[in-house]
C-alpha cells in the first residue's frame, strides 16, 4: 500500500470562482510539509477541500490518501480513513463536553468502544504535553475559549485520535510564543513513520519549532515552488514579491 | 392524516401500539348525563357531583381560544370522543400479578415495572379513565406519605383533599381546566407529611389504549412544611387515524420551605391534543421545579406556573419542545411572584424540525408588593430544516421597582459550519447532528432523571436520522 497523501491535479471553484487551478502535491508519512503563501493563495481552501468541506466544487483532480481516491467520500469517512484538519477557526458546540465530543470521534474512527480507562489514559497525556488544564476537558467545545485556546483543543484532538495525515491550518496564528511552543510540541510528538502533516502557515515563526521536511509555495490556486527548510527562511527574508517574478504569478 | 403518513411516522414511533382490551364502561359525547354517569360510577360524594356540573357549565360558556394553534379540528370532534372509559379492571391494584395480563404487559413494555423495582419510590398507572394499578414503597407508607389515585384520595382522606382541591386551579382558570372538572378521572393524590423527604421520584404513568377518546386525569400534591418529593409523569398512546384528547389539571401546593419538583415528559403520538393546565402555589422559603418535556402530539399548549406566595419562595421552570411534522407545541411558563424576595426563572429550549412548529409563549408578572423580586427568562429556538417554524410570546408586567429582571431569546440554525466540522472528527452527520442538538437543550437535560435522559436521547437520535443533508 502506498502511504502518502497525494493531491493531483485538483481544481476548485468557489461560487463559481476558480480558487484552487490544478495543485499537485505529496506527502508522505514520516513526513511534515509546509505549505506556505501570500494571503488569498488559496492554502485554507486547500485545507478544506481534503477535509471535505462541503462548501467547495471540486471540479476535476484527485485527492489519493494512501492510494485511495477520496474526492467522493464524505467528511467523517475520510476522517475515519485518517484524515485531520486542525481548524483556523475551530467551531463552538455549545453543551457538547469536549471530552463526551471526542470519545465519541474516537469510537467513530475505530468504529467500536472504547474503554473508558484507555481513552482518559490518552487524554490525559496529551493534556500533559500540551501544559493544559484537565478542567478543560469538561467544557463545552470551544465554547468561551479564547483564541489560543481554541488552538491548543485542535491540537488535543489531534494527539487523541491520532491520524495518519493531519493538516494544519494556520494553527500559529493569533497565538503567543508560549502557546506556539506547546502547540509545535504536541505536534512534534505525533512525529513518526506513520503520520504525515500539512502545516499551513503564512508566517515562517511556527517553523522554526516544527521544522518541515519540504516546503512548498503556493500563489494563485498553484503550488509554484517547492524545497527544503531553508526556502522558508528565505521567504521570511525576501517576502513573495521576487517568487511572483520568478514564476510569473 | 393519510393512512401513508401515519405509517412512516409510526415507524418512528415506538408505542403506537394498542391492545385488544374489551373496555367495561364506554360513555360518550358531552353531556350532563355523561358527567353524572362519571359520577355515579364512581360513587362519589353529592358535593363532588355539584362542583362537576358547575364545572361543565363553565365549559360550555367559555369561549374557544383565540390565540395559539389551530383548534378547528378538534372543535369539530368534541361531541364524538368517548370521555370515559372504564378498563376491565375493579379498582386500582396494589401488585401487578393482579392487573390484567393485556394490560400489564403493555406496561412492561413501557419498562414502569422495572423501572418501579429500580429507580422508584412508588407507582401509579392509569389505562384509558382509570388508575389500574398504585403502589409505594412501605417505609414512605409508614412515614405517612400518600400515594393514591385521585379517586381514593376522595374517599379515604376528604376533609385533606377538600382543603386543597381545585384552589390552585378553579375550573374558570380557562376552558379547558373547566372541561377536565366536569370529567376528571383518575390521576394521582400525593400527601407528604411535614420534613419526609422522599429522595427518589414517584412516578404516575398515562396510556390511552381506545381510539376517539379523552383523558382527563386531575392530580392533586401537597408537599407539607419542610418535606421534599419529586414526581414525574409519562404518557404513550396507540397512533389513530382520528383525533385523540387529553386534558389534565395538576395542582401542587408546596408549603413552607418544602421542596418539590414535577417532570413531564410527554410522549403522546402525532394525533392527540395536550392541552394541560398546570399550577403549583409556592409558599414561604418553598421551592418549585416544573420541567417539562414535551416530544410527542399533534397540538400542546402547556405552560406550567407558579405562583409564588410566600416571601422568600423560589421556583425554576424548565422546558423542553422538540416539534416535528404535523406538530404545534405551544409551551413555556408563567412566574407569578406575589410576595417580596421571591425568584423565579424559565429556561426554555426548543426545536422544530421538518414542518414541525415550537412556540415558547410566557408570562411573567411583578406587581408592586413583590420587593426585590428576581426573575430571569431565556428562550433558545433551534430550527433544523428550512420549512422548521418557532415564534416566541414573552409577556411582561413589572410593577416592582425594585425587582431585577433579566430576558433572553435566541433563534438559531443547525450549523453547516458545526455539523462539518464534527464530520471532520470521523462523526457520521446524523450523529454529528444528534450531538449538537443534544447540546442545545443539556442546560435543561442535565436536570432530568437518567433514564428519561437516555429515553430522550434516543428519541433525539432517532428524530435526527436523514434530517440534514
Amino acid at each position: 500500500m502506498k502511504q502518502t497523501l497525494e493531491i493531483h491535479d485538483l481544481w476548485v471553484n468557489v461560487e463559481g470562482i476558480p480558487i484552487l487551478k490544478g495543485v499537485n502535491l505529496t506527502v508522505p508519512r514520516g513526513e511534515v510539509h509546509a505549505l506556505m503563501g501570500p494571503n488569498g493563495a488559496g492554502k485554507s481552501t486547500l485545507g478544506k477541500v481534503i477535509a471535505g468541506d462541503p462548501g467547495y466544487e471540486v471540479l476535476r483532480g484527485q485527492i489519493l490518501l494512501d492510494g485511495e481516491d477520496i474526492v467522493e467520500l464524505e467528511p467523517d469517512e475520510r476522517a475515519r480513513k485518517g484524515l485531520f484538519l486542525a481548524f483556523q477557526y475551530p467551531v463552538e458546540v455549545p453543551g457538547v463536553t469536549i471530552a463526551n465530543f471526542l470519545r465519541l470521534a474516537l469510537q467513530a474512527r475505530r468504529g467500536e468502544e472504547v474503554a473508558l480507562g484507555e481513552f482518559y489514559g490518552k487524554l490525559q497525556r496529551a493534556i500533559e504535553t500540551l501544559e493544559w488544564d484537565e478542567a478543560y476537558v469538561t467544557r463545552y467545545l470551544n465554547e468561551g475559549f479564547s483564541g489560543g485556546e481554541k488552538k491548543r483543543n485542535e491540537i488535543l484532538q489531534l494527539m487523541v485520535l491520532e491520524p495518519a495525515y493531519a493538516i494544519l491550518d494556520e494553527t500559529d496564528s493569533g497565538l503567543d510564543i508560549d502557546a506556539l511552543k506547546v502547540v509545535a510540541k504536541g505536534v512534534n510528538t505525533m512525529r513518526g513513520p506513520n503520520f504525515g502533516a500539512l502545516v499551513i502557515t503564512h508566517y515562517q515563526r511556527l517553523l522554526n519549532y516544527i521544522v518541515p521536511d519540504v516546503v512548498h509555495v503556493m500563489m494563485d490556486g498553484r503550488i509554484v515552488k517547492t524545497g527544503g527548510s531553508e526556502l522558508a527562511l528565505e521567504l521570511e527574508e525576501r517576502g513573495y514579491d521576487w517568487l511572483k517574478e520568478e514564476v510569473g504569478a | 392524516m393519510s393512512e401513508a403518513e401515519l405509517k412512516h411516522i409510526a415507524e418512528d414511533y415506538k408505542w403506537g401500539f394498542a391492545d385488544d382490551v374489551e373496555p367495561e364502561l364506554k360513555l360518550k359525547g358531552l353531556s350532563e348525563d355523561v358527567v353524572r354517569a362519571i359520577s355515579e360510577t364512581k360513587g362519589e360524594p353529592e358535593w363532588l357531583l355539584e362542583f362537576r356540573l358547575k364545572a361543565l357549565e363553565t365549559y360550555f360558556q367559555k369561549p374557544w381560544p383565540t390565540w395559539g394553534p389551530d383548534l378547528s379540528e378538534l372543535r369539530r370532534q368534541m361531541d364524538d370522543f368517548y370521555y370515559y372509559v372504564k378498563p376491565p379492571v375493579e379498582g386500582e391494584r396494589r401488585s401487578w400479578d393482579e392487573v390484567p395480563d393485556e394490560i400489564r404487559r403493555t406496561y412492561e413494555k413501557l419498562g414502569i415495572p422495572e423501572a418501579e423495582q429500580k429507580v422508584l419510590a412508588g407507582v401509579g398507572a392509569q389505562y384509558d379513565s382509570e388508575m389500574v394499578y398504585h403502589s409505594i414503597k412501605e417505609e414512605l407508607e409508614k412515614k405517612g406519605v400518600i400515594f393514591k389515585s385521585i379517586e381514593d384520595g376522595i374517599k379515604e382522606h376528604e376533609e385533606l383533599f377538600r382543603r386543597y382541591f381545585a384552589k390552585v386551579v378553579p375550573p374558570s382558570d380557562n376552558k379547558f381546566a373547566a372541561l377536565n372538572s366536569a370529567l376528571f378521572s383518575g390521576g394521582s393524590f400525593v400527601y407528604v407529611p411535614p420534613g419526609v423527604e422522599v429522595e427518589v421520584p414517584l412516578q404516575a404513568y398515562f396510556r390511552v389504549n381506545t381510539e376517539g377518546f379523552g383523558q382527563f386525569e386531575r392530580t392533586l400534591i401537597i408537599i407539607d412544611q419542610g418535606a421534599k418529593a419529586h414526581y414525574i409523569e409519562g404518557c404513550t398512546a396507540p397512533i389513530y387515524t382520528t383525533e385523540a384528547l387529553h386534558t389534565g389539571v395538576i395542582e401542587i401546593v408546596v408549603l413552607e420551605g418544602a421542596e418539590s419538583r414535577y417532570t413531564t415528559i410527554q410522549n403522546w403520538p402525532v394525533n392527540m391534543y395536550n392541552l394541560v393546565t398546570q399550577r403549583a402555589l409556592v409558599h414561604e422559603n418553598a421551592y418549585h421545579m416544573w420541567l417539562d418535556g414535551n416530544l410527542g402530539s399533534k397540538v400542546t399548549m402547556k405552560y406550567p406556573s407558579s405562583v409564588l406566595k410566600g416571601r422568600g419562595a423560589r421556583s425554576e421552570i424548565l422546558s423542553i419542545a422538540f416539534a416535528g411534522d404535523g406538530q404545534h407545541l405551544d409551551t413555556g411558563g408563567k412566574l407569578i411572584f406575589a410576595a417580596p424576595d421571591t425568584s423565579g426563572s424559565i429556561v426554555s429550549k426548543s426545536i422544530s424540525k421538518g414542518e414541525g412548529r415550537s412556540s415558547y409563549r410566557g408570562l411573567i408578572k411583578v406587581p408592586q408588593r413583590a420587593e426585590r423580586a428576581k426573575v430571569n427568562v431565556e428562550c433558545d429556538a433551534l430550527l433544523i430544516n428550512e420549512a422548521s417554524k418557532t415564534d416566541t410570546y414573552p409577556y411582561m408586567e413589572i410593577a416592582s421597582e425594585s425587582a431585577s429582571v433579566g430576558h433572553e431569546a435566541t433563534v438559531s440554525r443547525l450549523a453547516d459550519d458545526q455539523i462539518f466540522y464534527l464530520t471532520t472528527r470521523g462523526i457520521p452527520e446524523d450523529e454529528a447532528a444528534a450531538l449538537i442538538v443534544r447540546g442545545f437543550i443539556e442546560p435543561v437535560a442535565k436536570e432530568l432523571p437518567l433514564e428519561f435522559a437516555v429515553e430522550l436521547n434516543r428519541l433525539i437520535e432517532l428524530e435526527m436520522e436523514g434530517s440534514v443533508g
